[in-house]
């Protein structure tokens, strides 16, 4: 074409693009501009490991310098998904490995990632930079020893609550004297003591460090002679936040964080002794996150602290802090965009602490930049949800958790479709929603009609009939993602609207009412989908095609449907309908 | 789930289980009663299905056909894609009747059969809320006030929700506050959503505020469970159990699948039964021994120490044949027998 542009301008033009969407896109318009992106795509994300192969990528993207993935489903947090099911690590990492020498960014999520694998990337890759490993498991210290002492130039090693199986601390002491890169280090989530001097030393000559989270290991005594090395400090998780009560114990705490002058984000605070918390004063006011969600104190303690915080934006906080805590908050934190209220006793039979939903009404009305909620509580009603909703329609993810399933409106002992409702009308950027209570079909057909933005939906203990399921399906035009558990959705509106799961990332069901035979029909029927057939009983051929499956688990893809790592309690249906064993 | 299963004949014929297979000497059965002859009558059911899958198609039963016509007035906004009469493919695919076999985690007792007054509602295609409570979704109230939701489907196979939980929500919603309820919850798996590592570390953190409170600190206690010869792992909440022969007992229920083996083509609706006595069996009789590691990695025999040492110093189980754990501990298997 006489007037198109030199490939080198629009490889600048496309260097300008970011969001792996707008990639995409670009990449759709013709052959050429599918050629030219694809040589200069430096970053991709993979959110299901399973829809792609590695082979596909490295064939399509030649140049990659960062990978982010995902694997297992979100249920699996919740151990919904039997351990074995799959998304394991290793055949990305060793296809890579010979692929991209200049490797620098790894970031997994739910994924299995053994030390090998974690071996592999610390000698595959001379420039390797970053590893972001969320919520994965399957590796040890051993792993991360590797990493810190093969890893010249590494910037950011962050395991975010991540199953670590922790031998010994030993593995911090591995970082070279020569090392004095790390900007990110987050270890919050192992058990193990790391030597405390090698810490001391590996901070004192990070002068880029700018997030640094220990674990609970590292003891309050400690905590003021690694900040002090620190003042750059960005982002700070403690260890345990107890000591024995001493003025110089404090004092010198007090001085360390006076000097942080940068501080904006504070986690950790295990074990809390209160009066250690006036330390971290003079970091408040520039403080906007802060993860109190292990810190077992009471409401005032809570709130004196958080009060200090007049730009917090975001608070993770344990449902001590109760209704009174959370009016305090609404006052005094008028730039706050998220909140999660986790529950301290969440088995319990009776409330422990006094968190109702009021709590939630107030941080609605007084917080108009409140967009992001996670709430754990025991009661809720509908005329708090329409409040809720018309206080705060600006809300892109609302996650509410009903401790008891299927519990009702309170006072008027009715179903929560109205006020689930209201929000799914009202708040129309919504994104996500977690629901729960007692929920029927009306509830899903508000959110068919309205929810036009929404991409993650989970559903629990809800719902009277495959209606339900069906107006989400057919109704919810940006569903990516969708998760069901114990609910009585079945075989019909599954068929009716398999073409849906071809545009969504997920569907998961399980324990509802998905008969084995419609998995057939919908494997069948959809040869770009991988249906998976996740049950413990046995081969489900063994019983009535009409008997439901336990899970169901499709996802659509462009590899080969017979992934390689199937474990025995996994079927995936082919198109003549056989099953494949592993 | 007595209260529930009266108010359900309590309303009426709508609640009545629809009987698919034409076979009138099983209809009326109360799904929501596990009992031997609703067993058994799931059995007979199981072998008719069995044999009315190499029927022709069409030879349906009347109601299955009026439930077919009903969805289909109801004017879904996807085409659909597939027929929603069973096809040639033989495939006895929607039927409105699960046979709940070889469920071992069978929780027939929550939810009901086939309601008429929703199919009523379906010919209506009135979507919209009614505020006189026709809806039977909506939980009723003046009385009789259940949390069932007449399913169109099949009855769900639900996954260890236990007959207390679903009744203290019942009577929840029935007003009465209920002195069925237990002081600790029997619990859902992977309900409420938390993940394990907060979690595990509710344990030792709620110490701080329920010491001063006087009351005993919950939290959980995640542990992995494997066992030789099955293919993967559970975790189990130690916390949930006060006791060996409770936590025994658990474990049971939740490998019992392995020693058995794959349920006949008949499902074997006894198999649950039978399964869960006859692992208790093997462990009697010392086929199988549960081993734990504690947090010196040394693995020991479970039953050795008091319970409340044991869940303090537990970090994994293994259910191990009784001939590799030989030599595990001083004690002889034997002493492990007697601790179940």
């Amino acid at each position: 074409m006489a007037y198109s542009f030199p490939e080198e301008v629009l490889e600048h033009v496309f260097s300008f693009l970011s969001s792996p969407r707008d990639r995409n896109a670009v990449s759709l318009v013709c052959k050429s501009w599918y050629e030219i992106e694809r040589w200069c795509r430096h970053r991709i994300f993979v959110g299901n490991c399973y829809a792609v192969s590695p082979e596909i990528v490295i064939r399509r993207f030649p140049e990659l310098r960062a990978v982010e993935m995902k694997g297992k489903p979100h249920f699996a947090d919740f151990n919904l998904v039997p351990e074995g099911w799959g998304a394991y690590a290793y055949p990305w990492i060793a296809a890579m490995a010979e692929a991209y020498p200049f490797l620098e960014e790894i970031k997994l999520k739910r994924m299995v990632v053994t030390d090998e694998s974690l071996e592999l990337i610390s000698k595959s890759y001379k420039n390797f930079k970053s590893l972001v490993l969320t919520s994965c498991e399957g590796f040890t210290t051993d792993g991360l020893a590797s990493i810190a002492a093969n890893c010249r130039h590494l910037k950011e090693l962050d395991l975010r609550e991540s199953e670590v199986e922790d031998l010994s601390g030993h593995w911090l002491s591995h970082f070279p004297d020569s090392c004095t890169s790390l900007v990110s280090l987050n270890m919050s989530c192992l058990g193990s003591e790391v030597s405390f001097s090698a810490l001391e030393r590996l901070v004192a000559r990070s002068p880029n460090l700018r997030t640094l989270r220990l674990n609970r290991a590292v003891p309050l005594e400690k905590l003021a002679n690694l900040v002090r090395h620190a003042p750059q400090l960005v982002e700070l998780g403690t260890g345990a936040y107890s000591a024995e009560i001493r003025s110089d114990t404090f004092s010198s705490l007090a001085d360390a964080f006076s000097a942080c002058k940068q501080l904006k984000a504070l986690s950790g605070f295990w074990d809390v002794v209160p009066s250690y918390l006036p330390a971290v004063y003079s970091a408040c006011s520039g403080i906007t996150s802060l993860n109190l969600s292990y810190a077992a104190i009471p409401s005032s303690d809570l709130v004196k602290l958080i009060s200090q915080c007049q730009n917090l934006q975001r608070l993770w906080v344990l449902d001590y802090i109760e209704d009174s805590g959370l009016e305090a908050l609404a006052a005094s934190c008028k730039d706050l965009q998220e909140l999660r209220v986790f529950p301290s006793d969440p088995f319990g039979a009776e409330p422990n602490v006094s968190l109702t939903e009021q709590g939630l009404v107030s941080v609605s009305e007084g917080c108009p930049k409140l967009e992001s909620v996670l709430y754990f509580c025991r009661q809720m009603s509908n005329a708090a949800l329409i409040a809720i909703a018309r206080s705060r329609p600006n809300f892109i993810r609302f996650r509410l958790c009903i401790i008891e399933p299927q519990a009702a409106d309170y006072l008027t002992l009715e179903p929560l479709d109205a006020g689930f409702g209201a929000i799914v009308e009202n708040c129309k950027e919504l994104r996500r929603l977690s629901m729960s209570g007692l929920l029927t079909d009306r509830v899903f057909k508000y959110i068919g009609t309205h929810a036009k933005k929404l991409e993650m939906l989970s559903i629990a203990f809800a719902g009277d009939s495959d209606l339900g399921l069906h107006h989400v399906l057919s109704g919810c035009d940006s569903l990516r993602k969708l998760e069901i558990r114990d609910c009585p959705f079945g075989d019909k509106a599954l068929l009716a609207n398999a073409a849906k799961l071809e545009t969504m990332r997920s569907l998961w069901m399980s324990s509802c009412s998905v008969s084995f035979g419609a998995c057939k029909l919908l494997a069948q029927k959809m040869p770009r989908l991988n249906v998976e057939v996740i049950d413990e009983r046995g081969p489900p051929d063994s019983r009535l095609e009409s008997c439901s499956v336990e899970r169901v688990y499709v996802y659509r893809t462009v590899a080969s449907r017979q992934r390689l790592d199937i474990p025995d309690f996994v079927w995936t249906l082919d198109e003549d309908s056989s099953m494949r064993y592993s | 789930m007595a209260s529930a299963s009266d108010c359900i004949s309590q309303s009426g014929p709508g609640l009545k289980e629809r009987n698919y297979f034409g076979l009138s000497d099983c209809s009326s059965v109360d799904s929501s009663a596990v009992s031997s002859a609703h067993l058994e009558s799931k059995n007979n059911m199981n072998m008719k299905a069995t044999e009315l899958r190499l029927g022709l198609p069409g030879s349906q039963s009347p109601e299955r056909d009026s439930d077919f016509s009903l969805l289909n007035s109801v004017k879904l906004d996807e085409k659909p894609l597939f027929p929603l009469v069973p096809s040639k493919d033989r495939i006895c695919t929607l039927s409105q009747k699960t046979i709940a076999t070889g469920n071992k985690r069978g929780f027939d007792d929550t939810v009901v059969g086939f309601s008429e007054s929703k199919t009523t509602n379906f010919s209506e295609g009135n979507w919209m809320f009614n505020a006189t409570g026709s809806d039977p979704g909506q939980a009723k109230l003046a009385g009789t006030v259940i949390s069932i939701r007449p399913s169109g489907t099949q009855l769900a196979i639900k996954s260890e929700v236990p007959a207390k939980t679903l009744q203290e929500s019942t009577n929840k919603i029935i007003g009465t506050n209920t002195a069925n309820a237990p002081a600790a919850k029997a619990q859902v798996v992977g309900w409420p959503p938390i993940r394990s590592f907060r979690k595990n570390s509710l344990v030792t953190t709620s110490k701080n505020i329920d010491e001063v409170d006087g009351k005993p600190g919950p939290g959980a206690l995640f542990v992995k469970v494997s066992m030789d010869g099955a293919p993967y792992l559970r975790k189990v909440d130690l916390r949930m159990y006060s006791a060996y022969k409770e936590l025994s007992s658990a474990l049971e229920k939740m490998f019992s699948c392995f020693t058995i083996g794959q349920c006949g083509p008949q499902g074997a609706p006894t198999r649950k039964m039978l399964s869960e006595s006859k692992l208790r069996d093997l462990l009697h009789g010392s086929e199988y021994v549960l081993t734990y590691e504690d947090k010196d990695g040394d693995w020991m025999l479970v039953g050795d120490v008091p319970w409340e040492m044991f869940i303090a110093s537990c970090k994994r189980l293994k259910i191990m044949k009784g001939s590799d754990a030989i030599g595990l501990a001083p004690r002889s298997v034997d002493k492990c027998k007697n601790q179940n």
